[in-house]
């Protein structure tokens, strides 16, 4: 039986994630607190708007209200990567060779493992990052399509059309697909190697969370009262299929998913506090969590695949251990 | 299950006030009264840029106006991106302030921005359209009118015009001025100051897109006939009537705004229709498929109407093709059961307007 352990917090959680397997719950005033025998409490931004768990480094990259981007190790190392003025850092992403990306306005900036920084300027505002886990490349949500920088080499980026806007992106853990999310409820594709479109539509709600499952063979999203779970393991991606949906309530909206690190299974977070883990298989599911007092926000699972750190959008949190 | 809906859905919705304004109306010296002055509510401010905002406060929120057209093939379903970026991001930590302001550039089209409160979803959620406020400059705004469509989008588009500067102008020129607004907009409410200097009572928490609220507190629309005027004047007086003026000295301008002709560099027109009572089968599909076919034409649209066989006044209000609507309250007793409308907007066809509301009227 699964066991739930509460954390009890004020505040809105972006990020959920086991640094060094003690569970870290960052919120949306900057507060990081992590369960380390007993409550402990670290500061990092003025208003933690961004957070990208950076797993390679152990990490969690954090961007906020403040124009600033910090690195939160395990144990309460909180240190400042860099200063963007007073304007808001809307995203930060981390990518290869300790290298990570942050956003502001129109400008995108990489950051690399030495400290230097280059600037990419777009024309409209960047609204997600993304790096590819092949190679120094990395790729900008915005509006009307997605745009692919090379901030190792100099040269010209490569532009993905789609009208509409896109709101944030992701590339499948082998490469081949870079996807984003919509404003306008819906998922867009581009197989990189020929520039082929998906498109992935149907949902009532934005899409705000994305989860690849292992080796990439399927993209877990939020947005429907069912987890909708895309097959990516063709060659060309989910093109003329039909989607999973997984863990289907009335009417409530699944808010949050996030695959397990070696099955196909997917811990599927709702808008009114309950957790389900679903095996894509067979659709069967265990119930991890009862509804609480807010929508899942986050959730992370540790390295030996047994527990779940979670957070909700007024700050009940905790961690699930499936094992009991 | 049903305590945690009953939270979610228990948090308030914050009020939002959109500044509009060319550069140089006034916009910043009303930001810093806001910003400054003990009014006992606290508020977070969207501006383009932290420019002339002498005031050092965390919840001034530079943004970059990000115009998103919606992929559906409407020409007129714009949001702004960024505010709904920076909406989501200031709600989840609430608390912090009661209202939020969105301060746009001076050649803004406050059009998407009034469309990001009503067409998105997470935006519609947390925050409501309070009202959308203009500061015009008495002396430049004919100047502006000859150069540029959005300053008649600004002054269509309010519903609190601040007619500012206006010691910078003879009282002639002022009442001239003042026609030229009323031209434009007949619903909105006018404020004649010196150094953007109206009671901020007068431009915050107005609720004029509150369906309950709109047309009540708006004595200049629709309603004209039936307020408490300490002296008549049409409805397209522009007076504040709770206030003594001292510069009110002037003669009564030339009212007749229906037939803008004698105004120059206007293009923005109103139609207001008055009618009986409305037959529901015809008057729904009806203002349907007005705002579907002359959508992108339409800026505002308010209006009252008396339905056939029903007991309470039925509200409605528009942005271009969105269309909200609701029963406000019971008909009084001794109250006409009368049917009022306003388009506000560019190539409205008033004729053909006026006879197909009229042919909605129940038998």
């Amino acid at each position: 039986m699964p066991t739930v352990a509460p954390l009890d917090l004020e505040g809105h959680c972006v990020a959920a994630v086991f640094l060094n397997d003690v569970p870290h719950f960052a919120l949306a005033d900057g507060a990081i607190h992590r369960l380390d025998h007993g409550q402990k409490t670290v500061q990092a931004n003025d208003g933690l708007l961004a957070a990208f768990h950076d797993a390679a480094n152990d990490r969690l990259i954090t961007g906020g209200e403040d124009g600033k981007v910090f690195a939160v190790k395990a144990g309460g190392d909180v240190s400042e990567l860099a200063s963007a003025g007073k304007k808001w850092i809307t995203n930060v992403t981390a990518g290869p060779q300790g290298s990570i990306a942050y956003g502001s306005g129109k400008t995108a900036f990489v950051r690399f493992a030495d400290g230097k920084t280059k600037e990419f300027a777009h024309p409209r505002s960047v609204e997600g990052l993304a790096f590819s886990p092949k190679g120094m490349r990395i790729g900008v949500a915005r509006y009307n399509g997605a745009t692919l920088h090379f901030p190792a080499a100099e040269g010209k980026p490569v532009e993905l059309e789609w009208a509409g806007a896109h709101t944030g992106i992701t590339f499948s853990p082998d490469g081949a697909f870079l996807v984003t999310t919509m404003q306008e409820n819906a998922l867009h594709g581009w197989k990189l190697a020929d520039g082929k479109h998906m498109r992935m539509t149907g949902y009532p709600g934005k899409v705000k969370s994305l989860s690849w499952s292992v080796k990439g063979k399927w993209l877990a999203s939020s947005g429907a009262p069912a987890a909708i779970v895309w097959p990516f393991a063709a060659k060309d991606g989910p093109m003329g299929k039909a989607p999973l949906e997984l863990g289907t309530r009335g009417n409530v909206m699944v808010t949050c998913v996030a695959c397990h690190p070696s099955q196909d299974v997917a811990a599927i977070g709702y808008d009114d506090g309950m957790i389900l883990a679903v095996r894509f298989a067979d659709a069967k599911e265990v119930l991890l969590r009862r509804p609480g007092k807010g929508a899942v926000t986050a959730m992370g699972w540790d390295k030996e695949e047994r527990r779940i750190a979670f957070g909700s959008a007024v700050g009940d949190c905790g961690v699930i251990d499936i094992a009991g | 299950m049903s305590d945690a809906k009953t939270t979610s859905e228990a948090q308030t919705q914050i009020p939002v006030t959109v500044l509009t304004g060319y550069l140089g109306a006034g916009k910043t010296t009303l930001l810093n009264r806001i910003l400054s002055e003990n009014h006992g509510k606290r508020y977070a401010v969207i501006v383009n840029e932290f420019g002339e905002i002498g005031i050092d406060n965390d919840l001034i929120v530079e943004s970059d106006e990000e115009i998103y057209e919606m992929n559906n093939g409407c020409v007129c379903c714009t949001v702004r991106g960024d505010l709904i970026r920076v909406v989501e991001g200031l709600m989840r930590r609430p608390g912090r302030f009661d209202a939020i302001v969105v301060e746009t550039t001076g050649l803004a089209d406050p059009v998407p921005v009034a469309q990001t409160f009503f067409m998105d979803d997470d935006v519609r959620t947390k925050t409501k359209l309070d009202a959308v406020v203009a500061l015009v400059d008495a002396k430049h705004l004919p100047l502006r009118l000859k150069d540029s469509k959005e300053a008649e989008d600004q002054i269509a588009f309010a519903d609190v015009v601040v007619l500012n500067k206006t010691d910078l102008v003879t009282p002639e020129e002022l009442a001239k001025v003042e026609a030229t607004i009323r031209a434009i907009n007949p619903a909105a409410r006018i404020h004649r100051t010196t150094r953007a200097g109206v009671a901020l009572s007068e431009v915050l928490d107005r609720g004029a897109f509150d369906l309950s609220r709109a047309l009540e507190n708006d004595p200049h629309f629709l309603e004209a006939h039936d307020h408490d005027h300490d002296h008549e004047c049409g409805p397209d007086c522009d007076h504040d009537h709770h206030h003594h003026h001292d510069h009110h000295g002037h003669d009564h301008h030339d009212h007749d705004h229906a037939h803008p002709s004698d105004i120059h560099d206007v293009t923005v027109k109103s139609v207001s229709l008055r009618g009986g009572e409305m037959d529901p089968k015809k008057f729904f599909p009806w203002i349907e498929k007005i705002t579907q076919m002359e959508g992108p034409n339409i800026l505002r649209l308010k209006g009252i109407i008396a339905l056939k066989g029903d007991d309470e006044r039925y509200v409605l209000q528009g942005v271009h093709m969105i269309i909200e609507g609701d029963h406000q309250r019971a008909w009084k007793d001794g109250e006409k059961h009368e049917s009022r409308l306003v388009f506000i907007g560019r190539e409205l066809d008033a004729e053909r307007l006026r006879k197909s509301f009229e042919a909605c009227q129940a038998a």
